[in-house]
């Protein structure tokens, strides 16, 4: 086992966040904070903007309105995890191929990439192109990619969708390590993971604004 | 630098291991230049002085045809999304992907340009030269290219959207690769014209990643 090593302590926290898709206000003046040590579930009904907030802490959307505060070594985007419902594999690369692209982007280990793979249970199968993979077995991969260079932050988008039993316990011992680390989780999941780190929830259905369009909130005049 | 080698090795491998795309475009370079002799007759007076400008074109739509092998399935599978969250920088990742795609698809036409030369009689006196434009226009057009292709990503056929951006904005780039070619079949000085071809992929190389690393970084939101 290698020598336990910890991250630097980090904060994350945004202020009175808005954001919009499409023309419609998916939440707004919502808080969230995310700090080491901490996993942070979104709770939500479909649609009430889990993914959507994910996204807009690991800097793939800017808000509406409201203010993103990373505090912390360095840059946010240097300290972010992001495993989204699109699973970034490749399926012509074999599984070692499509974590070791993502080992040299990082500038992970050579040595991280079998241990990834092994940690999720992806060894027997490594060498095999990723179109013959099953959908939990490009779960598992999605996830090895958070283990292959070590961040503090990891943004977990329905993480378990797919899993087995095995898929969801090795996510699972994965977040309590990370956490013991003093790396922090935000996760939006329907499944109760059973996690020994604590929790905190944010339950997004509390922020959905009151007229849910812009018509509504006044906007309406340009049309 | 590692991130850089490691998405371009990327572009060239699934370029190998797929290679029926690549191929393509390279067949489509050769059936077309092949048509020529077919339509116009074998004269070789008649063919000899149109070698150039027909190299040129074809080259011009077979690179049209590969644009949307640069970003469309890594945006369509979530790894676009992933390398704009890396520590690479995207005007980087661009010219990573840019020189993965001539790579893969302007250097086989160079290499095939030769014998379809000669195929089309051209005189052997122009053929450096020839290679020479073929090589900076090549260049310009991957870089043209990606700037189209981030424009148009996630568009529902986008390829032909990615042509009628480039075609108007490669004119310039034809005009003096062609006049390169004809300058030298007709043993005149075909410098002028490659020191501008030079310019263009100059300054393509300079303004295409910012201009294209911004389509990117729009098309997430």
């Amino acid at each position: 086992m290698k020598p336990m090593f910890h991250y630097p302590e980090f904060r994350l926290s945004g202020h009175a966040l808005s954001c919009l898709r499409a023309e419609r206000l998916v939440f707004a003046s919502l808080d969230v904070a995310v700090a080491s040590g901490d996993v942070v579930f979104l709770e939500g009904q479909n649609g009430s903007g889990k993914s959507t907030l994910l996204r807009l802490l690991a800097g793939l959307l800017a808000p509406l309105s409201g203010a993103l505060t990373w505090q912390g070594p360095g840059e946010r985007i240097d300290h972010v995890r992001y495993v989204g419902h699109a699973e970034a594999i490749n399926p012509a690369l074999s599984c070692r191929e499509n974590l070791t692209f993502w080992g040299d982007v990082w500038g992970a280990a050579p040595a991280a990439i079998s241990d990834a793979l092994d940690a999720l249970g992806l060894t027997a199968v490594a060498d095999l192109p990723a179109r013959f993979l099953s959908s939990g077995q490009r779960r598992r991969l999605a996830l090895a990619r958070l283990l292959v260079a070590p961040a503090p932050l990891w943004l977990l988008d329905e993480p378990t969708v797919g899993l087995d039993r095995f898929g969801q316990t090795a996510i699972t011992a994965a977040i309590d390590d990370h956490c013991r680390r003093g790396g922090g989780v935000v996760l939006a999941t329907h499944v109760e993971l059973g996690l020994s780190a604590k929790c905190r929830r944010v339950r997004l259905d509390d922020f959905q604004p009151a007229g849910n369009d812009l018509l509504a909130a006044g906007g309406g005049e340009g049309w | 630098m590692r991130a850089f080698v490691a998405v371009m090795k990327r572009d060239l491998r699934l370029s190998v291991r797929q290679g029926a795309d690549a191929a393509t475009g390279l067949m489509f370079f050769i059936v077309v230049v092949a048509l020529f002799p077919l339509a116009i007759g074998p004269d070789p007076a008649i063919l000899g002085p149109i070698s150039g400008g027909v190299l040129m074109v074809t080259a011009l739509l077979a690179a049209t045809l590969s644009f949307d092998r640069l970003f469309q399935q890594d945006f369509d599978d979530g790894t676009l999304e992933q390398l704009l969250l890396s520590p690479l920088p995207v005007e980087f990742l661009v010219l990573a992907k840019c020189l993965g795609h001539w790579l893969t698809t302007g250097l086989p036409m160079i290499i095939l340009a030769p014998i379809l030369g000669l195929l089309l009689n051209l005189p052997a006196v122009a053929l450096g030269v020839m290679l020479l434009a073929l090589g900076l226009t090549t260049v310009t057009l991957s870089l043209l290219g990606a700037i189209a292709a981030a424009l148009t990503i996630g568009a529902r056929r986008g390829g032909i959207l990615v042509a009628l951006l480039v075609l108007p904005l490669a004119v310039p780039v034809l005009i003096f690769g062609v006049g390169a070619i004809d300058a030298a079949v007709s043993m005149g000085s075909s410098r002028p014209h490659l020191l501008l071809l030079g310019a263009a992929a100059a300054v393509a190389a300079a303004l295409a990643p910012w201009a294209t690393a911004a389509a990117l970084r729009q098309a997430m939101t």
